[in-house]
């Protein structure tokens, strides 16, 4: 799995209201969704993006709320990564059963600028920034999630185990 | 070994042995839960896992509290197809009329949930149930259709913050007060991945509803549940709400915390949550400056039958002042019937505030009081995130619903002991 994009930053604590507010949630269709994404944390946010382009936030990225609207809008907004420095439980969970590649690297953060063009291994772990030269890896997915990556997200997994 | 209280829940609905923090282990689910923003996801996820049947019909509730009475269409048409999904399945906990109230109002009310439960709900105050000695947690729409399915789910067990809550609380001061207090010390991820565990001599002699705010907000500090010991009173609890055999269950002494967080509680006055962050907590003192344009008494947090009476002494006699909507939402149609028989509707009414039905509506922006730019709101719910209520030029306070009368009647931020 590999992705190249932009990098547009967001701060700490980037609840999932700022990424898709409840008055957006009376549908469940990605593109629907992608078009709002964002909308909470500035309005017409979503005007600057690019598809493939990367998000690289702060600390506890995703609070909030279990809303899996909030990782649908963000791939349907046509956004493959997210890296921050933490996510919120309930958003790490969300982000790998719907196939959003969510890597966590701490202060390492600091190094990755608005606008900087990433390369980024999702299974090594490793983001190379073509901007700045540098490389940064971060830990491996956990066993267990890899399983799901593997089958392509949790659905596969589930409906693998019920035709067992 | 000597198991911490989210160990130990973990362990009685594993098969193998919960050895230590970060292991993932496969547990059996006691309930599974989804409301009318979260399950048409998963209805959708299940049709795709090619699952036709749910594990058990009795252990899924569909709850309709969050657009309900339906504000649009499109809400309409949401609630429609988890309507259709529950009778096609024959889902025995289906609410959404007469019958429906905030989830983590109702589903302890209806004794669905209890010590010792694991329960997984596609909504993140899921974790309330941990008032009540039960594992509880939020996961989203697809892991929610997974255990619909399997009857089962994963968890990385947590590490364990344990919070010890000691001294003599003012009368002012409640669940509400400690746990935005406790949000304050350790911030909006102090307790990230973790689980958060309280005890002490305030906690034994809190009530269950008491307890629920609480853990309710477990997840407002990044918790992964927010667990309370299942003691005589719990067990109590679960028996007037018609379970039966349930048992005391402890942490053991001994079991390993990564934190130990003490919070003496005496000259503690009444916390209110500044904007936009949970984290951002003062002494109400502090705020009696700020005015504000609404008031809203309810949610999973404080809309139970305790909450409605603090909030009705300080009411009763009074007068919402003229340029405040003072908006009361009863969590459920018992609790609702009980403030009716209690005379605790007729103070309300008395006071000018607005009567509401069960729903979770405001808290969440949803409906039924949404802001406009450049208002004000102290409410008694779990989040003030930037635009949660409405416009994101709005701005929400979090406060109990002692707090909330008070600033009710005098239209500014107001500790109740001057009213």
């Amino acid at each position: 799995m590999q992705y190249t994009g932009r990098v547009h930053k967001v701060g700490d604590h980037i609840d999932t209201d700022a990424i898709i507010p409840a008055r957006f949630l009376v549908t469940t269709d990605p593109e629907e969704l992608g078009k709002n994404c964002f909308e909470g944390l500035e309005e017409g946010w979503i005007k600057r993006v690019q598809p493939g382009d990367v998000i690289v936030a702060g600390k506890n990225f995703g609070c909030g709320s279990s809303r899996e609207h909030a990782p649908i809008a963000i791939l349907g907004a046509g956004i493959n990564v997210v890296i921050a420095h933490s996510f919120a439980r309930i958003f790490y969970r969300n982000g790998f059963n719907m196939g959003l590649v969510l890597l966590e690297i701490g202060d390492k953060i600091e190094e990755i600028k608005e606008g900087d063009e990433l390369q980024i291994d999702a299974v090594k772990g490793v983001i190379e920034n073509k901007t700045t030269g540098q490389t940064i890896k971060t830990a491996p997915i956990p066993e267990f999630m890899q399983e799901i990556l593997q089958k392509g997200g949790l659905i596969n997994y589930v409906r693998d185990r019920l035709s067992a | 070994m000597e198991q911490t209280l989210a160990q130990k829940l973990l362990q009685r609905n594993c098969a193998e042995e919960v050895k230590e923090p970060g292991q993932i282990v496969q547990c059996k689910v006691s309930l599974v839960l989804a409301n009318d923003i979260t399950a048409p996801l998963a209805i959708e996820s299940l049709a795709k896992m090619g699952a036709d049947k749910v594990f058990d019909r009795d252990k899924i509730a569909l709850v309709c509290d969050h657009f309900t009475p339906n504000k649009d269409i499109e809400s309409a048409e949401q609630v429609k197809k988890v309507r259709e999904f529950a009778r096609r399945l024959n889902i025995t906990h289906y609410y959404e009329g007469g019958n429906v109230g905030v989830e983590h109002a109702l589903l302890p009310e209806l004794g669905l949930v209890g010590p010792g439960d694991i329960v997984v709900g596609a909504d993140s105050h899921t974790c309330t149930y941990g008032g009540l000695g039960a594992f509880a947690t939020g996961l989203g729409s697809t892991d929610i259709a997974g255990a619909m399915a399997l009857g089962e789910t994963w968890f990385k067990v947590p590490e364990s913050i344990l919070v010890n809550i000691f001294g003599e609380l003012d009368e002012y001061v409640g669940a509400k007060d400690l746990i935005l207090y406790l949000i304050g010390q350790i911030g909006v991820d102090g307790a990230l991945y973790k689980a958060l565990e309280f005890t002490g001599e305030v906690v034994e002699n809190m009530d269950i509803e008491g307890r629920m705010t609480m853990a309710n907000m477990a997840i407002e500090a990044g918790g992964k549940v927010g667990l309370f010991p299942a003691d005589s009173k719990t067990l109590a609890y679960a028996k007037e709400h018609g379970r039966d055999g349930d048992e005391q269950i402890f942490p053991d002494p001994g079991a390993e915390y990564v934190r130990r967080v003490d919070i003496d509680v005496t000259g503690m006055s009444p916390q209110v949550a500044c904007p936009h962050l949970p984290e951002n907590v003062r002494p109400v003192e502090e705020l009696k400056d700020v005015v504000v344009d609404q008031v809203v008494l309810g949610s999973c947090t404080n809309g139970r039958i305790s909450d409605l009476r603090d909030a009705a002494r300080i009411l009763k006699g009074h007068k919402v002042a003229k340029n405040v909507r003072f908006i009361v939402l009863p969590a459920t149609p018992a609790i609702y019937r009980q403030a009716l028989e209690e005379g605790l509707l007729e103070i309300f009414a008395e006071a000018e505030a607005i009567i509401g039905p069960p729903t979770c509506g405001p808290c969440l922006g949803g409906h039924m009081g949404i802001l406009a730019a450049g208002e004000k709101c102290l409410a008694t719910t779990n989040r003030n995130f930037k635009g949660r209520m409405g416009s994101l030029d709005s701005e929400v306070y979090l406060g109990s619903p002692m707090v909330a009368a008070a600033t009710a009647i005098t239209g500014k931020i107001t500790h109740p002991r001057e009213i």
